[in-house]
């Protein structure tokens, strides 16, 4: 990685997260990891691993679950905590499990806002976390672009834009109310870009629905969505077929849409990436709203 | 992301990427006011650099035809302002931060709002860039916000100014007008001790000198606004040439045989072997190994966030910072620095802060602003408080010693942030520029130690807070609060009340009214004392007698006496009765009890009056404390 005496802006971007990392270990009581097994989560593991290297991250990982997601993300997920002997918590919200609450049913903006803006909450507060590192980036998309790397919290998990503290260099202020919580976002700076790039240099493991396989998928208001497993209902003569796709970002599997691709290898995507034109989130469905959808859903509590 | 004229990308991925891991990071910062073409700008280069993506061009055409201000042309700006709020108002009012690459370089933008009330924001923005970009526009020329912008980033120590004089389109590409306004800036920038500046002709709209050069201005030669982007030294690499520092922000000890010390490193190249002091406790040992997850390291350079290891095993925790032993920094416990403030609630002298420098908390005071600075005019003016966005030259005095060197030497030792304690905010951010030496020579003073001389250890003057009301009107319940609030503010407070007083002192003493006065006189004496102390002394105690309260305020000097009426209408406080008190007097078990048999008499000209019955402790404390500050018993 180095080559002459400047520091490439991975190892920048790497420096300023691990920093990042170790004052909320260092100031904050009770931090928590929001692991959500993509690929950013992965590279954010990756970073806490390097940071507090050779022990282990003085935080647990939370994974909070719709039950929606792909197979082989579970598998991945338990995969990457028995091989680093974290500790890792799973928060499924009980009563979206009674109530059923699905994507089918109960449309996407019901099913997001139970199992994971009100799961989140619930998580949090049961486990009294005061701190959680999320793995958001400000590239995503404008309104995580002012947002804060510390971010600030109500007791009731809100987020108030017009009343951020400055940041300034690398001195974050950690200091609250009790009950109050921060979310640290130690991505802010990186781009998607750069995210393929240190999972590529890195050699970091990442879920394989990143790379192209066939896969059996059914074409849904222009989105390509796998048939992951029976609970899934067909449509009168939808028939899955199978085709050559890969997943840009993971989420619920029945809200993420597959692209048709045949990059089947890191650089592949990347290229893939580069060459294409449609950003990230647009595979999606909560941001097609409006352009200020996640800014409301960032104050009312959604990560 | 349409990087398609690179054919690379195409032919062999592989090879872009090994010639895009070697890419530096640079980060700058945008001013201007909010006409200067900010937001266009950074919207230019987002575009120009080829870093929108499809669906968010169709976006932000979209958005223009809702909220653009370029008629049919697509409004680059859009790309920029974030916030739902921001665009309705068709500004931005907060630091938003955008990226973009080129084969050269990442970069990373904070983008500023120009008017004066964000100074925050600016300097916000500034504190972790590298290099700035002052926008003018070349048919209004330097401005005074040209002015403050400019000199806000020379503040904050950014060296790399550049100076990009937008709008050439509107001027016809004049080069008079161009050199006209570099020749008024220069004679700004030597004013405020600006060494150096790049200034460029652009036209951000159309593009001109933003990635090429301008085919309509060949009278140009310097670099265009891009190439320069590309090519000034990154603030790390240059402190790479500092003396080595490493603040320590963890401990890492997974077991009893490692004991590793994490931070990232602000100043210096660190290999195995090297000689270090360790500083606040002066001792020195060698650097055994650099540890990472992928192996042992040969060095590590400044910017990087590492761990090691030491030859010896001396006292290091979070805050002690590793130095080169030939050059190691400062330590000292007093400081002039430059403040800006960033809070509504102004700073005021005397009053307890909490201040990070580096990776340490310590409680700071500022002891005296010695002039505040006019951005506008750069006029030096007397200052009591600094206001919002204000900026002064203060002297600061911490709780103890820390090590640091001058920000103008190194950004990371030498900046600060003020925390406040009790809302925890942050409100002010400094720099300091030097230590006092002061600190060394006071003990040798010869100081007569009297009142006057506690109280100038204090920060605060002494006084005492004199509660008076019915059983249950909520004296104490204020009284604690106000205790409360006094001491996060770094006040140094005692509070007298029946649960301290009755029980040892007065426990001779009963409930008739030769008693109650005695008691009364005890308390008003025990609060002299303490006053004489130093201390601000609370006592929440019925004390219905005017007599007594006023010569508990004859004891004292004028001004040190604040008398609080808790108000409450005799029913509510019966009605509350928390001890039973009440009860008991009516039903004959207690003699003497105010309000029943014994009268209350309430003050004639309390300092603060109180609504007991309606009782909003927060408001009610908040009162008092006011009180404090109005008679100059704390600061301001």
């Amino acid at each position: 990685m180095r080559d002459g005496d400047y520091l490439t802006h991975l190892q920048r971007l790497e420096a300023e997260s691990i920093h990042i990392m170790r004052e909320v270990a260092a100031e904050t009581e009770n931090p928590v990891m929001l692991y959500s097994i993509g690929k950013d989560s992965s590279v954010m593991l990756h970073l806490a691993m390097k940071a507090f290297h050779p022990a282990p991250p003085p935080f647990p990982l939370l994974h909070v679950d719709t039950r929606w997601k792909f197979r082989e993300m579970y598998a991945f997920r338990d995969r990457m905590a028995r091989e680093l002997g974290l500790d890792l918590i799973v928060h499924i919200n009980p009563e979206g499990v009674e109530r059923d609450i699905n994507p089918f049913t109960h449309g996407s903006a019901l099913h997001t806002d139970i199992m994971k803006t009100e799961s989140l909450k619930q998580a949090l507060s049961a486990h009294g976390f005061d701190a959680a590192f999320g793995g958001a980036r400000r590239d995503e998309e404008k309104s995580r672009a002012k947002e804060r790397i510390f971010s600030f919290r109500t007791a009731q998990h809100r987020w108030d834009p017009k009343n951020q503290r400055p940041e300034l260099w690398k001195l974050y202020n950690a200091r609250k109310h009790k009950g109050e919580s921060i979310r640290v976002f130690p991505l802010s700076n990186w781009t998607e870009l750069d995210i393929w790039q240190y999972i590529y240099l890195k050699d970091i493991p990442i879920v394989p629905l990143y790379f192209a396989a066939e896969r059996p998928v059914v074409r849904r208001d222009n989105a390509l969505i796998m048939v992951d497993d029976d609970r899934m209902p067909l449509e009168p003569g939808e028939e899955p077929e199978m085709k050559k796709v890969r997943f840009r970002t993971l989420g619920c599997y029945p809200l993420t849409g597959a692209i048709e691709s045949g990059a089947d290898t890191l650089p592949g995507i990347i290229q893939e990436m580069l060459l294409t034109r449609t950003s990230e989130r647009q595979g999606r469905v909560i941001d097609h709203d409006s352009a200020a959808s996640m800014e409301k859903k960032k104050q009312e509590g959604y990560f | 992301m349409s990087h398609v004229q690179d054919e690379l990308i195409a032919s062999d991925i592989e090879a872009y990427l090994k010639q895009h891991e070697h890419k530096g990071l640079l980060r700058f910062l945008t001013c201007g006011s909010v006409d200067d073409g900010k937001s266009t700008l950074i919207g230019r280069l987002l575009f120009d650099s080829q870093m929108l993506f499809e669906d968010q061009l169709a976006a932000i055409e979209k958005d223009s035809k809702k909220w653009g201000t370029q008629a049919d042309a697509m409004d680059l700006a859009l790309l920029v302002d974030g916030l739902a709020a921001e665009r309705e108002q068709g500004i931005t009012i907060d630091v938003a931060y955008r990226f973009f690459s080129t084969q050269q370089r990442k970069f990373i933008v904070a983008d500023t709002p120009g008017h004066e009330q964000y100074t925050r924001n600016m300097v916000t923005g500034a504190s972790t860039a590298d290099a700035a970009v002052i926008l003018v526009d070349a048919r209004h020329g330097v401005l005074t916000q040209t002015r403050r912008h400019s000199y806000l980033v020379h503040l904050l120590g950014i060296r790399h100014i550049i100076l990009a004089i937008n709008k050439m389109d509107l001027v016809d590409y004049d080069p008079a007008v161009f050199r006209r306004i570099v020749d008024d800036y220069r004679a700004f920038a030597d004013l405020i001790g600006m060494e150096d500046f790049t200034a460029i002709p652009v036209s951000a709209l159309k593009g001109d000198n933003i990635l090429h050069p301008s085919p309509a201005m060949h009278w140009f030669h310097g670099p265009t606004l891009m190439g320069c982007l590309e090519t000034v030294e990154v603030d790390e690499t240059r402190m790479q040439r500092a003396p080595v520092r490493l603040p320590v922000q963890w401990v890492n000890r997974p077991n009893l045989d490692f004991r590793g010390f994490c931070g990232t490193l602000a100043g210096g190249i660190l290999h195995p072997g090297d000689r270090v002091r360790v500083l606040p406790s002066g001792k020195e040992t060698r650097v055994a190994r650099i540890v990472s997850d992928e192996g042992d390291r040969p060095r590590a350079l400044a910017g990087e966030s590492i761990t090691l290891t030491l030859e010896d095993e001396i006292d290091v925790s979070r805050g002690s910072v590793i130095c080169g032993a030939d050059a190691p920094a400062q330590v000292a416990d007093q400081f002039e620095a430059r403040i800006v403030w960033m809070h509504e609630e102004p700073l005021y002298p005397g009053r307890t802060y909490l201040m990070k420098a580096g990776v340490q908390t310590v409680q700071a005071t500022v002891t005296d602003i010695k002039y505040q600075v006019n951005v506008n005019t750069l006029e030096r003016l007397a200052a009591d408080t600094l206001e919002l966005n204000g900026i002064g030259v203060c002297n600061i005095s911490l709780d103890r010693p820390i090590p640091f060197d001058p920000y103008e030497e190194n950004r990371d030792m030498g900046s600060f942030i003020f925390i406040d304690r009790f809302e925890h905010h942050t409100v002010g951010a400094g720099m300091i520029d030097f230590a006092l030496r002061r600190a060394h020579n006071i003990h040798l003073q010869h100081v007569d130690v009297d009142k006057a001389a506690r109280a100038a250890l204090k920060g605060h003057r002494p006084g005492v807070i004199w509660f008076t009301g019915l059983s249950g009107s909520g004296k104490s319940t204020v009284a604690n609060r106000v205790e409360e609030k006094l001491h996060a503010l770094g006040v140094h407070t005692y509070l007298l009340d029946g649960d301290n007083v009755r029980h040892g002192l007065n426990r001779d003493l009963g409930f008739t009214e030769e008693d109650r006065v005695e008691n009364i006189r005890r308390i008003a004496e025990v609060s002299r004392l303490m006053v004489d102390a130093g201390l601000i002394v609370l006592t929440a105690f019925i004390s219905p007698f005017r007599s007594e309260r006023r010569l508990a305020r004859d004891r004292l000097e004028d001004g040190e006496f604040v008398e609080v009426f808790m108000d409450t209408p005799l029913e509510v406080a019966e009605q509350r009765d928390p001890k039973g008190l009440y009860r008991k007097a009516r039903r004959g078990e207690l003699k003497n009890f105010t309000g029943i048999d014994s009268p209350y008499e309430p003050p004639e000209n309390p300092e603060v009056t109180l609504d007991g019955a309606h009782l909003d402790v927060e408001a009610a404390s908040n009162r008092v404390i006011q009180a404090l500050r109005d008679q100059g018993m704390i600061p301001r």
